[in-house]
């Protein structure tokens, strides 16, 4: 098995709303930067994630929209969705046709068009990634939903009112480092503790704003790289995907996050590592909720006590296992389906040394965690610097 | 218009009708043919009591469309007594009043309407305090 499958380039626009650009605009600019910065290698593929088109542009058929447009028609191009895991997702599939080695060169581009509707308009669509007769049909949200298992999780673990904004606190002065980041203000815990309520106990920290945004990697085999390649090389050298219930009443315990334990034991497993290997961790904070119950899924922290982390610095840039290192989903931003192409961009970054403000000094192996909603999905990868002569 | 898919529901929708697995006894709401403890196959219909108690809960402010009357109003996760957990809005009962372990019995009410003053009425299971009608 080959296991040098490389991020040759990646590219990115900034996350925010977006009036005047469209989705394909967007996707465009981002895998143009991609392209570029992988020297202008040519895609045979390309794996476009996306999660809520068709909803909120009325844009199916994303694969051949963005080939056409982007100047590549005639190769072959699919959508890959699976809710807010849709950038992990189309990044697995990229990797799997250049490990399979039917595809040379895969361009993987993730965007989301979040400001084309307005209103009630955004919740509807963002409510078809539940369980449409069982959950959406009683008006629940993925807002909601992470409020029920904030509340469950409060209560069970004693958690103090105030216990994840280390979370938000900590997103947020990491965006403050990024230019690309829609949020780049840092906040007080303080200003946590006095926030407005979304849905109680959530309040308008512990939520990520949606946001429009595309991010690209191209991903090819490291022989095929000409021998003066611009960039030190990042290697994905593990990648699993795994699946949960999709309804939350549905799982014996809500509080746990199975399919992210098993996507992270199968990507470390495949990249030959262990956790405490782990330089650097961007988890899918689409809810500071989230972030708890997925450091406790990953064997970073024990059951109930993934808050502590944030607490206690140890997620912060400086910490043992820093998280969010661009701000993550809550101060970057979370463009949707683009988010776990966003993670892998802001990943290879840090390992070619490139973080600049936020750089996690001598970063080796990333991890990086796309989720779609309460873990529905989730899929892990594991990248790698890549030393020269390796 | 989705009036197949509700019509198609009406059991469950008013009923609390799930099933329960002939090999080891789980009972199984919503229903899904394939029992989720021992993976084997699970037809045999059961209705639940709608007794329950509230497992979490929280109220909504930012409604999808067809819910935006509604606000605010208060979902929860509902640990029915038979022990599957049901998704489910709370009824007759202000938020404050709400907490986890409260005991809470299943009513029937309209959940939401599609569209105008025309659109489809879907009525379906809520849960609502226990002893509520006795106040």
């Amino acid at each position: 098995m080959n296991n040098n499958i490389v991020i040759a380039g990646i590219g990115q626009t900034a996350v925010g709303e977006h009036w005047k650009t469209s989705l394909r605009e967007l996707a465009h600019y981002a895998l143009e930067d991609a392209i570029k910065d992988a020297g202008g290698l040519r895609p045979q593929a390309l794996f476009v994630a996306n999660m809520l088109a068709p909803n909120l542009s009325k844009q199916s058929h994303l694969g051949a929209l963005i080939a056409d447009f982007s100047g590549f028609v005639g190769i072959e191009a699919v959508t890959v969705e699976a809710a807010g895991a849709s950038g992990g997702a189309a990044l697995r599939q990229g990797y799997l046709a250049v490990l399979s080695g039917m595809v040379d060169v895969a361009l993987v581009v993730g965007v989301e068009k979040f400001t084309d509707v307005v209103d009630a308009g955004t919740e509807t669509a963002l409510a078809t990634t539940l369980d449409s007769d069982f959950e959406a049909v009683q008006g629940v949200t993925p807002t909601s939903q992470a409020a029920l298992l904030m509340r469950r999780y409060m209560h069970e673990f004693n958690v103090p009112a105030d216990g994840l904004a280390g979370f938000p606190v900590t997103a947020h002065a990491n965006g403050a480092g990024n230019p690309n980041a829609m949020f780049r203000r840092a906040i007080k815990a303080e200003t946590y503790a006095r926030a407005g309520m979304v849905s109680e106990p959530l309040n308008m920290f512990d939520a990520a704003p949606n946001a429009d945004g595309a991010a690209a990697v191209i991903l090819t085999r490291a022989d095929l790289l000409p021998p003066n390649f611009p960039h030190p090389l990042v290697r994905i050298s593990g990648s699993a995907s795994a699946s949960d219930l999709l309804a939350l009443h549905d799982r014996p315990d809500p509080l746990t996050f199975p399919a992210a334990r098993r996507s992270v034991e199968t990507a470390l497993e495949k990249a030959g590592l262990t956790r405490e290997q782990i330089d650097f961790f961007e988890y899918h904070d689409a809810f500071s909720i989230y972030a708890a119950l997925s450091l406790e899924a990953a064997g970073f922290a024990e059951r109930g006590r993934g808050w502590e982390l944030a607490r206690d610095g140890v997620i912060a840039l400086n910490g043992k296992l820093p998280c969010a290192t661009m701000g993550g989903l809550k101060a970057r931003g979370n463009p949707g389906g683009a988010t776990g192409v966003y993670q892998a961009v802001e990943a290879a970054a840090q390992l070619r040394g490139g973080g600049g403000a936020n750089q996690v000094a001598g970063a080796r192996y990333a991890m990086i965690q796309s989720l779609g909603g309460p873990a529905a999905t989730a899929v892990t990868h594991v990248l790698e610097r890549v030393e020269i002569g390796e | 218009m989705e009036i197949p898919r509700h019509w198609r529901l009406r059991k469950q929708r008013y009923g609390l009708v799930g099933e329960v697995c002939p090999h080891c006894e789980a009972k199984i709401f919503p229903p899904r043919d394939v029992c989720p403890d021992c993976g084997k196959e699970a037809k045999t219909k059961f209705s639940f009591s709608g007794q329950g108690e509230v497992y979490s809960y929280t109220t909504i402010y930012n409604a999808p469309s067809g819910f935006e009357a509604n606000v605010p109003y208060t979902v929860a996760l509902v640990k029915l007594e038979e022990g599957p957990l049901v998704t489910a809005q709370l009824t007759d009962v202000a938020e404050e009043e709400v907490e986890i372990g409260m005991p809470v019995e299943m009513v029937t009410r309209r959940l939401h309407q599609d569209g105008d003053e025309r659109g489809l009425l879907v009525y379906g299971y809520k849960f609502r305090p226990i002893g509520f009608a006795a106040h």
